[in-house]
């Protein structure tokens, strides 16, 4: 397979392609089926959250910043929550921190098993996607028998959470996590036993530990590569201090090796999970504490989200608002990681790599221009966009008549 | 004349019957995934709405190429058939060496896809080209010496001869060395077909199905429709060979449907249970591990197993 030097070819991965349900544009410089170089671009997702932060108030916002990601949907109101609460130095119940860890847990789960499907599909192993999918669905159901939704769960809020859940629903919850467990067995056997999946993944897209730590990645990205980062561990918040679990890692730093640890990562979110069900019922008291006001300051808050550290920065002015919220979510350092990991391997691993982070596109992105390629002038700025507005509402107006 | 009713017949037999075959390959995938699949008529109405669709030809595309290899590619599906529903209707009729025709033929459908893809222009299906080329010259090898190990047992290439001579000395696949050349065979058609784990030429994920990514409309329709004539043709050309013949009259049409369920089923399992190959895996795949064992299998029918 070997190719005349210098015979460059790109094969583009997106803007619309389907290895990612997301919009993002990889340019992979091939010299026949080798990856020699590659660029990367986002921002065809933009949806201006940060920005939107700032025009509702501080008990808006969990509401807003769960859709940041649809998937980190209990992270990234937690992350806010957590800083706004730092700005206020709002003391949280126990309770509420067992009810936070219990639901960010079983988002993990459903997060971790969703890639374990998606990565299936990725290899064209459609089996594992629909096998993967069909036992994340009972977690689903618990986290809408605990929220009352299946995504956006609308349970964080400045000082608790919004909603208690029942005691009464605890035997379920530890039942449910029960019985997806033989399952997840499965899974884990499955993957560790498959020769064809071994030759598919194992020393595949390796990101060393060096490089892992040079890019600073993070989340399970970067315990696959033997970095043991766990913002639930080192700064712990919620309940992650009051139950016993352990940071998974593993040295390989390959495709493989994300595999594995994002699988006993759900083994070890049902452990927290179950250790959270058992205790709640132990535990009285509110499940918020009194807000009055955010005084004027700065926040911050970080959330092992099943990607990575989400880590959100609130300033306050005493206002109802947020002056400023900075979101930056996980894949926002993993996918550069991509320089390191993806050079050198052929379109076939390359792909699967890209895929190995569980990479967030539109959750990444912060900000959209619009620039002129030769010259490098920005066109379209803001306020281009309310002149065009204004004249198009102009030229309706006289087509009217108004 | 009657040849060309022949082809006709065949023709249709083997295209409503193939899709037929790809429902059966779609409905088990769908049970063994939890899902509930499509229904039996779903591959007609694709067939049907891609052949009303409109033909766009890329513009830097090879427009006499681009249109051409898909019918070539159909054609060569298409006599395979003929030749084989004619051979095992009447094992008598067949002409000298047909088997040779028949592996010819079978090679023009991923020939169509090398030649189509690369006339596409773009580089993702010239990628899917050059892979699916890669593969052809992986499984061929090992195919073809699967193959020998009957020739040499039966003594001749003739198809209409190794359907008789299994008449009377029972199935090819008794024997050991033919039972070898059998699931490597099995295996080699599952690359004709482009299935998991061999659909690295098409796959998906990574190259948008490669060669045929710029085809729409009508073009697309003979694609599909030649692979599934194939899912007929292949299963079909292995019970010829290995299995007693595909007998067309009183019960011995109820064995031929058994035996082309069961390899159908085996071929549908395969590719449920695997991810795919990367192409050199494939290729390695073939040549240090099914051809040396194909070899033994044809060492094994020399010395008589």
């Amino acid at each position: 397979m070997s190719h005349k030097k210098g015979h460059r070819c790109l094969i583009p991965v997106g803007p619309y392609h389907p290895l990612q349900e997301e919009p993002e544009f990889f340019q992979l410089y091939v010299e026949g089926e080798t990856v020699v170089d590659m660029d990367w671009r986002t921002s065809y997702n933009h949806r201006g959250i940060e920005e939107l932060a700032t025009h509702k108030t501080f008990d808006q916002v969990p509401f807003l910043v769960e859709r940041v990601c649809g998937i980190c949907s209990a992270s990234h109101p937690l992350a806010y929550v957590q800083a706004v609460e730092d700005i206020g130095k709002i003391e949280v119940p126990e309770r509420a921190l067992y009810l936070r860890s219990l639901v960010n847990e079983l988002e993990r789960i459903h997060s971790h098993v969703l890639w374990f499907g998606l990565a299936g599909h990725f290899i064209g192993y459609n089996t594992v996607f629909m096998w993967a999918w069909r036992y994340r669905d009972p977690i689903l159901d618990l986290l809408e028998m605990t929220t009352g939704s299946r995504i956006n769960y609308a349970n964080a809020r400045v000082g608790g959470v919004r909603r208690d859940i029942d005691n009464a629903f605890m035997p379920e919850i530890i039942k449910g996590i029960d019985e997806f467990l033989p399952p997840l067995d499965m899974l884990i056997k499955a993957v560790l036993d498959d020769p064809v999946l071994h030759a598919r993944l194992k020393g595949i897209g390796i990101l060393t530990k060096e490089d892992a730590i040079k890019y600073a990645v993070a989340g399970p990205t970067a315990r696959a590569s033997g970095v043991p980062i766990d913002v639930r561990r080192d700064d712990p918040y919620a309940a992650y201090d009051l139950v016993d679990w352990d940071v998974i890692t593993q040295e390989e730093g390959d495709v493989f090796a994300k595999v594995v640890v994002r699988l006993l990562e759900c083994v070890e979110a049902a452990r927290i999970i179950k250790q959270c069900a058992e205790r709640l019922p132990q535990i009285d008291g509110p499940i918020c504490a009194e807000v009055r006001e955010i005084p004027a300051g700065e926040g911050v808050g970080h959330v092992e989200a099943p990607r990575g550290e989400t880590f959100h920065y609130v300033r306050s002015d005493g206002s109802p608002r947020p002056v400023r919220h900075k979101i930056r979510a996980p894949s926002f350092n993993n996918v550069p990681s991509f320089k390191a990991s993806c050079i050198g391997y052929t379109v076939s691993d390359v792909t699967i790599t890209l895929a190995s982070i569980d990479p967030c596109y539109s959750c990444t992105e912060r900000m959209a221009r619009v620039v002129d390629r030769k010259s490098g002038e920005e066109i379209l700025t803001f306020a281009d966009l309310v002149k065009l507005s204004q004249e198009k509402t102009k030229r309706i107006k006289e087509e009217m008549g108004v | 004349m009657w040849i060309l009713g022949v082809l006709i017949v065949s023709f249709v037999a083997t295209a409503v019957l193939g899709l037929l075959a790809k429902w059966v390959d779609r409905k088990i995938t769908a049970l063994v995934q939890w899902r509930v699949g499509p229904p039996w008529y779903q591959n007609f109405a694709d067939i049907m709405k891609l052949l009303g669709k409109e033909t766009i030809v890329p513009v830097g595309a090879r427009r006499t190429g681009f249109l051409l290899w898909p019918v070539v590619g159909l054609s060569g599906a298409a006599l395979a058939a003929a030749v084989l529903w004619m051979v095992n209707g009447n094992p008598g009729k067949s002409f000298v060496a047909d088997m040779i025709g028949v592996i010819y033929l079978l090679v023009l459908p991923s020939l169509a896809i090398i030649m189509g893809g690369s006339a596409s222009g773009n580089p993702q299906s010239g990628l899917g080209s050059s892979r699916e080329m890669k593969l052809l010259f992986g499984y061929e090898l090992p195919f073809i010496l699967a193959l020998v190990t009957v020739i040499i047992a039966v003594g001749t290439l003739n198809l209409g001869e190794i359907i008789r001579f299994q008449g009377e000395h029972g199935w090819m696949l008794l024997k050991p060395s033919a039972l070898i050349g059998f699931l490597i065979a099995i295996i080699c058609i599952q690359a004709k077909l482009g299935l998991v784990p061999f659909d690295i030429a098409e796959a998906e994920t990574e190259i948008m199905s490669g060669p045929f990514l710029e085809y729409s409309g009508p073009p697309l329709a003979l694609f599909y429709l030649t692979k599934a004539m194939l899912l007929i043709v292949l299963p079909m050309f292995l019970i010829t060979v290995f299995w007693g013949g595909f007998a067309l009259r009183g019960i011995g049409l109820l064995t031929s449907v058994i035996k082309y369920v069961i390899i159908l089923v085996v071929l549908t399992l395969i590719r449920n249970t695997n991810p795919r190959l990367r192409i050199d895996q494939a290729v390695r795949f073939f040549w240090f591990l099914l051809f040396p064992i194909a070899l033994i299998a044809v060492l094994l029918a020399l010395k008589g197993y």
